[in-house]
């Protein structure tokens, strides 16, 4: 019968201590992936390259970038697929929207809140919200603005809801894919540090269409200038989040496709904003016709308003 | 079974025994064959169950009998003469009118199924038709307001019948929004019951607005 001695526990020395005694033992070692892409980062990072320290967030978004790959991990034909783009909770939502309307100079707009978490709702219903508003907006508009004369006869101008509809939704999801399709090509041609999904791409044009919410509703305001005014305003604020997100992912391309390709995000976008107002809204004309009064005598007088 | 070659079975010994079901009580499952009542009587069981709902939605209160019975005989109904009523809308052209029958049609069940997909997609319990069914009786106090917009328009068209109008379908559509939100927003995970309400807001707004923007010819 054994000594009840031997049957003691042993406490086991840890890795450091037990190689000390054995140097010639043969090691696994497993990294956590932080530290992995840590210094990947380090030895791809160049001495003059700072500042994307600041675009592209905190030091932890590398972390989340690895452990995004281990997400959507469901076949694309189960329901719980499109779950994972529907991942987000109602502050979330909220964040990425004040994001996109008060752009931080010098934030990455995906960097900072998408967070390799890109969802498909806050797209979606922004550009539903988009539609309806500019539809309802446009044809308050032209009520209010035609209301005193006696030829126009009110009508809903159902069927520009739709043209509204394809137009926006063929937006906010054809030019991210051409987008993106043509950052694929540029990065197949030159390293760059920063690139993005589909959907990241998608998230952001969304999310930067939400300033055009509250600007289509003040375009009820029937003057020329305060529209104008409105669309340069909004479109610094959304073209900026666009711009400051796109910047990085071009800037290491050759210079003249750089500038075009941001350039073209930037008219494709303008050329959005002007064309709903040209469409939707009627312009406002600068001297309304005069309206002829009958007078008490029984002649008319005409009045200039 | 080589052992069993030479077994075998006389052929004179008569197999005998009884063969008896018990009768057994009056099961409850005879209750449920429907094929032999009389035909009032199917057709009433389903309207007094389509009443039913409609008066839960004027009342809402949190019970589950909308949500476990799921029909869409009324929101078809519904939608129907909601599609019907807003027809007649004035046009100067066919392109400015507005809406036709088959786009308000299409508006409300795709809509609804939209809704349905994004609260399932952000976690919801809520079954698919289930969904589609709450949505579609609480359209129910939008086509009151409808009905009351068509009276209201027979009598004028003034600013004062305007006036009315916007009252009835501004509370009509609060009280869809309510009644559908008292409904489905227990089956949603807790920090996310915004992002579903939010699109049933959107849903009946546009609605709201094919209601008020409705002129006669």
């Amino acid at each position: 019968m054994a000594a009840v001695d031997d049957l003691k526990f042993q406490e086991f020395d840890d890795a450091a201590n037990l190689l000390a005694a054995n140097p010639d033992a043969t090691t696994i070692s497993i990294d956590e992936p932080a530290e992995i892409s840590k210094n990947q980062h380090g030895r791809l990072q160049e001495p003059g390259r700072e500042e994307d320290d600041e675009l592209l967030g905190t030091d932890d978004s590398d972390k989340t970038e690895l452990l995004a790959g281990q997400k959507k991990s469901a076949p694309f034909w189960t329901f719980e697929y499109y779950q994972t783009f529907f991942d987000v909770d109602t502050y979330q939502v909220l964040d990425r929207i004040k994001g996109s309307v008060f752009p931080v100079p010098g934030k990455n707009f995906v960097r900072l809140y998408i967070r390799s978490n890109p969802d498909l709702y806050g797209p979606f219903w922004i550009c539903a919200t988009l539609v309806f508003t500019i539809a309802v907006s446009g044809n308050l508009s032209n009520f209010f603005m035609h209301l005193g004369k006696p030829t126009y006869h009110y009508v809903p101008e159902f069927r520009k809801v739709s043209i509204a509809a394809t137009t926006i939704y063929a937006y906010a999801w054809l030019v991210p894919l051409a987008l993106w399709g043509f950052l694929m090509w540029r990065n197949s041609k030159v390293m760059n540090i920063v690139s993005y999904s589909f959907l990241e791409i998608v998230c952001v044009y969304g999310y930067s269409l939400f300033v055009y919410i509250p600007t289509a509703i003040l375009w009820i305001i029937p003057q020329k200038v305060v529209r104008w005014v409105l669309v340069m305003f909004s479109l610094c604020l959304s073209g900026s989040v666009l711009v400051m997100t796109f910047w990085p992912a071009v800037r290491d391309d050759n210079r003249r496709i750089a500038l075009a390709t941001v350039g073209t995000i930037v008219l494709l976008h303008a050329l959005l904003a002007v064309g709903c107002l040209a469409y939707f809204f009627d312009a406002p004309e600068l001297d309304f016709p005069a309206p002829i009064i009958p007078a008490h005598n029984g002649t008319t007088v005409i009045t200039k308003s | 079974f080589a052992g069993l070659a030479d077994v075998s079975i006389s052929e004179d010994i008569p197999v005998e025994g009884e063969i008896t079901v018990p009768v057994g009580s009056h099961s409850p499952d005879e209750d449920y064959s429907t094929l032999d009542e009389p035909v009032r009587d199917t057709i009433m069981r389903d309207l007094k169950a389509v009443g039913k709902k409609f008066v839960h939605v004027m009342y809402p209160k949190k019970s589950s009998a909308l949500l476990r019975d799921w029909d869409l005989w009324g929101p078809l109904v519904l939608c129907v003469s909601l599609a019907l009523m807003l027809q007649g809308g004035s046009a100067d052209s066919k392109d400015d009118g507005g809406p036709q029958f088959a786009e308000v049609f299409v508006i409300i069940w795709f809509g609804a199924v939209v809704i349905t997909l994004n609260s399932k997609l952000l976690g919801g319990t809520i079954s698919f038709f289930q969904s589609l069914c709450v949505l579609g009786y609480c359209v129910l106090p939008l086509t009151v307001a409808m009905l009351v917009c068509r009276l209201v328009l027979l009598a004028g068209s003034g600013t004062i019948s305007f006036i009315i109008r916007l009252i009835v379908v501004v509370a009509m559509f609060g009280w869809s929004t309510l009644a559908s939100t008292a409904f489905l927003a227990d089956s949603q995970p807790p920090n996310r019951k915004a992002l579903v309400v939010y699109p049933i807001f959107l849903f009946y707004f546009v609605i709201s607005w094919m209601i008020l923007t409705f002129t006669p010819q």
